[in-house]
């Protein structure tokens, strides 16, 4: 999958709390969730994306609770990618369960800047920033998660045990 | 091939070899979720077409975060759980009256405990690695998955050995140890990784203190923080109902991948800054800082030794009359020995609020909610902006005695000096 979007880059330890406060999780609606998305980080902060946007981050992205509403607050809000330095655990694991596409960069990240034009290649990993010209190369995702990814998620990978 | 705790007690359940690094499928003991996380698992559940849990006496379903139920969303949340738990005739589901904080009340019920392997939606799961079991937090659907299948994955982790040592102050307990510890190695100092503790103090800790420190592994990033198991858990266990536990240590040549050593000779009682658990400094560099509110509960600090160990600062005191302190014992047994020891009444007449056995204002979820300016000492394990109520609020992190020694003074305060 091609994803082409604007980048918006967020900080290093960017906590689930920030993501999505304790106060909109009593719905696990999609929609209302992903109109609420980085509500702690800054009020309003969905008012700048358009679908398909890309968000960007330092370390640790997602540490804190295990709240999946956090992966299915920022796939509500539209954006299909989380490129980071590097997620928290849990929130990984999330991540791949929902369908939300995450990828490690490291260090790299710095040649991704806020409201540059990224386009994701999410097969093999690789950034283009359209912007600069700058490419970024993505370690691999492990071959266990990709087994979940492309049964299509835990979901429909679970359906097929449970049936088998 | 020698082996670290973790690595132990996942070879216990699996057939494959538990190599650090290597993903393996485990059978788990117990599943868990509560009433943020158990809605969005039986929806996954139910998507996943599994139409009854693995085993009926192996999944707890504990409604602690809105509950008593604060708005009509919270509540149609709660009957969403309880009506799943009646129909898969869920044997451990919690709610009012013998409802408590789930980390501390499941291991008092004795439905976890040494060696196990427990899976929880919600990220302080791996409270229970004071007892020797492996338990971690994970996401709603991955624990809609094992709820189902009886089983999930781990990418076996590798360990950092820590070793605690040295003659600890008075005032200076587990949560400190573990604030230190957070403090030298980073939020995500073991991210990905476990954490197991040794040394001659973690060794004349309680179970709770241990307790205590598992708690806040992942505040590190940490999947699990470890403590093997000795002749204090086994009494735990047993007096929990439980039969059949073992000791279990790590192998003596097992591989770490890192040690990191902390001495508390002449350490003092630690306080987590905002906005990250690890922004931690001695209490008497913040010493003197206005609060508004004081918590002493949460699963990190809910546990009766906490409550005596705060009474016995508050005794005979008040608290300031521009603070409001709120004491919330985590289960009903812990409450009830409250009562019986006489510690709600020392509560009460300093002037704290005593509330039910629920997470509370930890989350920012209800009673005692921060308005904007508003400043917070808390027992709790989390100072994330906003955590507790307003982005312009703010949370520091102690132990119990400071906490209540911060409600008596009005502001910040080392225990000795009020």
């Amino acid at each position: 999958m091609k994803v082409q979007g604007k980048a918006h880059v967020v900080g290093d330890h960017i906590d689930t709390d920030a993501i999505i406060p304790a106060r909109f999780l009593v719905t696990t609606d999609p929609a209302q969730l992903g109109a609420n998305c980085m509500e702690g980080l800054e009020a309003g902060w969905i008012k700048r994306v358009s679908a398909n946007d890309i968000m960007v981050a330092g370390e640790n992205f997602g540490c804190g609770s295990s709240r999946e509403h956090a992966p299915i607050s920022i796939l509500g809000a539209g954006i299909p990618v989380v490129v980071a330095k590097s997620f928290a655990r849990i929130f990984y694991r999330n991540g791949f369960n929902m369908g939300l596409v995450l990828l490690e960069v490291g260090d790299e990240i710095d040649k991704l800047r806020d409201g540059d034009e990224l386009e994701v290649d999410t097969a093999t990993g690789v950034i283009r920033n359209l912007t600069t010209g700058e490419q970024v190369q993505c370690a691999p995702v492990p071959p266990f998660m990709q087994e979940i990814l492309d049964a299509g998620g835990l979901v429909p990978y679970v359906k097929k045990r449970l049936a088998a | 091939m020698p082996q670290t705790l973790a690595e132990k007690i996942l070879q216990r359940h699996t057939d494959e070899e538990a190599a650090s690094g290597r993903i393996v499928r485990c059978r788990v003991d117990m599943v868990l979720a509560n009433d943020i996380t158990a809605p969005l698992a039986i929806k996954s559940f139910k998507a996943m077409g599994a139409e009854k849990v693995f085993d009926k006496d192996r999944v707890a379903l504990v409604c602690d975060h809105f509950t008593p139920n604060k708005d009509i969303d919270s509540a149609e949340q709660v009957k969403v759980v309880r009506d799943f738990a009646r129909q898969m005739d869920v044997t451990h589901y919690y709610e009012g009256g013998n409802v408590g904080v789930e980390h501390a009340l499941l291991p008092e019920l004795g439905l976890v405990g040494p060696g196990d392997v427990v899976v929880g939606a919600d990220s302080h799961t791996c409270t229970y690695g004071g007892l020797g079991a492996f338990a971690t937090g994970m996401g709603s659907t991955d624990i809609a998955g094992a709820m189902a299948l009886g089983e999930t994955w781990f990418k076996v982790p590798p360990s950092i050995k820590v070793e605690i040592k040295g003659k600890p102050e008075p005032f200076v307990g587990a949560k400190d140890y573990m604030l230190k510890l957070i403090g030298e190695i980073g939020v995500a100092g073991a991210l990905y990784k476990a954490l197991e503790f040794c040394g001659p103090i973690v060794e004349g800790l309680t179970v709770e203190g241990r307790m205590t420190m598992a708690n806040m592994a992942i505040e590190a990033g940490g999947k699990v923080g470890l403590f093997a198991v000795d002749g204090k858990t086994l009494e735990y266990a047993g007096q929990a109902g439980r039969k059949g536990d073992v000791v279990l240590f790590p192998d003596k040549d097992a591989e770490y991948e890192r040690l990191v050593e902390i001495n508390v000779d002449d350490m003092s009682p630690q306080i987590a800054c905002p906005h990250l658990p690890d922004n931690v400094r001695p209490v008497d560099e913040v010493a003197g800082l206005r609060v508004d509110q004081s918590v002493i509960g949460s699963c990190t600090n809910g546990r009766i030794e906490d409550l005596r160990e705060a009474a016995a600062v508050l005794r005979g005191r008040k608290v300031a009359k521009h603070v409001r302190c709120i004491v919330l014992p985590a289960t009903p047994r812990i409450w009830t020995q409250a009562l019986r020891e006489g510690l709600l009444e020392i509560f009460m007449e300093a002037g704290c609020i005593v509330g039910p056995a629920t997470c509370g204002p930890c989350l920012g979820g209800h009673m005692g909610i921060l308005a904007g300016g508003e400043r917070a000492i808390a027992t709790t394990n989390r100072n994330f902006k906003g955590r507790m109520g307003s982005l312009e609020s703010e949370v520091y992190l102690s132990g119990p005695a400071v906490a209540a020694a911060s409600a008596i003074a009005g502001e910040i305060a080392h225990p000795a000096h009020v």
